[in-house]
């Protein structure tokens, strides 16, 4: 390490003056070091990363938030041709009886839920043509309808405690948990469409999380429990260091 | 021969502490970036038309990197932003405050100057033109960096939060075009850091340890 760092200035100097040059290396010796290798910060350094990512998901929730704010809607003609499909099992995740699913809606609420796709149907439905936003880097454009979350948590009625929800896939236990702000912005929804049909299978069917106001990973495919909590539920992802917050 | 240069302070401690500290946190921004980059190495909608780019598809060599996959990369991204923006808005302020700006900002009467200093550098007059603090190429180079500094800043916001700030994203041509200008301001910076590395110790390598120390004895003696 130290050799390395005075290797990175003394063969530029000019006979000027050296020692400027040593303090450069000093300077630099660390930044060099720091970007090399794919180095990402090792056990030291990674913890302290994950705080300022704490401080960076108040900042997203509290200053970088607005629960009135609409993302931007698009025509039809504007879907893009194709949006990647993720999951984590092995194979596309399939329910064996389809007609056996429910949504579980539990936690701190005053009235625990079972609702089966017909109940969802039957919910005020929401539909819109959103830019979705992967923490890739990649957008697409798709259409997507369901129902408001909001109109879930209108029925389920969560205690004043509640301020999170944890909403669980049968992808092999994915998961993401949600600020309760977020999920209950207009535009968050548990859709059971995309593109003017049925979810497909590899979106997420039967029922999956969507919102423009979330990044791609936060949106739990092939939900099957909604639990609120007071505290910050985690996340597939989010355990493994992606940003908890991931609000766009 | 000649009397000995003057000793003159030139530099706050200001001045170089945001300076340095700028060099490390851009490093960092750049090779965290540059790792973040390699999930979706182009710039366009899915299945639709991409910006033009000599870097679709392309991987950057690992010691170019930071972060070792992309969460660990947007890790870095979002903490080193921190000390960036800080830096730059304390550097600001001082400009402001100390009145400095006046010996650093690039305007209209500096043109002719300008063109006198390029002239030079071309070796079409044999004289150095006399000059101040900065000459008015590097007034114009500085002036030239703080607003690329600053494209990048609002760059990375309209990529962090283009819903949010969905206008400032919109200004930039939208999610994608932002993503793009954001990488090319890399390139700029670095660009910018050789050539100015460049002069530095080709044409005043005492102002190496004037960006150090804060003390001065070259051939343009000005505080």
């Amino acid at each position: 390490m130290t050799d390395r760092e005075k290797t990175q200035g003394t063969p530029l100097t000019p006979g000027g003056d050296r020692r400027a040059f040593l303090k450069l290396a000093a300077a630099a010796g660390p930044a060099a070091l720091a970007a090399a290798c794919g180095w990402d910060g090792g056990n030291a350094l990674r913890p302290r990363l994950v705080d300022v990512g704490r401080l960076n998901d108040w900042v997203g929730e509290h200053l970088l938030y607005s629960p009135t704010r609409l993302a931007r809607t698009y025509g039809a003609a504007d879907r893009s041709p194709a949006l990647p499909s993720y999951f984590i099992s092995a194979m596309t995740p399939t329910l064996a009886d389809p007609a056996a699913w429910r949504l579980r809606v539990d936690g701190l609420v005053a009235h625990p839920l079972e609702l089966s796709a017909a109940d969802l149907l039957a919910m005020p439905r929401t539909s819109y043509t959103v830019k979705h936003h992967c923490v890739e880097g990649w957008s697409a454009i798709a259409s997507w309808h369901g129902v408001p979350v909001s109109a879930i948590v209108e029925r389920c009625r969560p205690l004043p405690a509640a301020r999170y929800i944890n909403f669980v896939s049968f992808d092999a236990g994915y998961s993401n948990g949600w600020d309760l702000a977020s999920a209950m912005h207009p535009q968050t929804i548990l859709a059971y469409g995309m593109n003017d049909h049925p979810l497909p299978a590899e979106h997420g069917a039967p029922v999956r999380v969507y919102s423009p106001v979330k990044l791609g990973y936060k949106l739990t495919k092939y939900l099957v429990s909604m639990t609120f909590t007071a505290r910050r539920p985690g996340g597939y992802w989010e355990d493994q260091g992606y940003p908890w917050f991931g609000g766009l | 021969m000649t009397s000995p240069r003057p000793l003159v302070h030139r530099h706050h401690w200001l001045v170089r502490l945001t300076h340095w500290g700028t060099v490390l946190a851009l490093a960092g921004m750049i090779a965290s970036g540059l790792q973040i980059y390699e999930a979706y190495a182009r710039f366009g909608n899915r299945g639709g038309a991409l910006l033009p780019s000599p870097f679709n598809g392309t991987q950057f060599p690992a010691w170019g990197r930071l972060g070792g996959w992309l969460a660990g990369a947007l890790n870095w991204h979002f903490a080193l932003a921190w000390p960036l923006v800080i830096f730059g808005i304390a550097y600001l302020a001082y400009l402001v405050g100390s009145g400095e700006w006046r010996a650093l900002l690039f305007r209209p009467r500096d043109l002719p100057g300008a063109i006198a200093m390029q002239a030079y550098y071309l070796r079409l007059s044999r004289e150095h033109p006399p000059q101040g603090k900065h000459n008015p190429l590097q007034k114009l180079a500085y002036t030239f960096i703080l607003g690329l500094g600053a494209l990048s800043v609002l760059t990375g916001f309209a990529i962090y939060r283009p819903v949010q700030l969905s206008w400032l994203t919109a200004l930039f041509g939208g999610f994608q075009a932002a993503r793009y200008w954001h990488f090319w301001a890399v390139w700029i910076f670095i660009g910018f850091t050789l050539v100015h590395v460049a002069l530095v110790l080709l044409v005043d390598p005492h102002s190496l340890r004037a960006m150090i120390t804060g003390w001065y004895r070259g051939r343009f003696p000005s505080p």
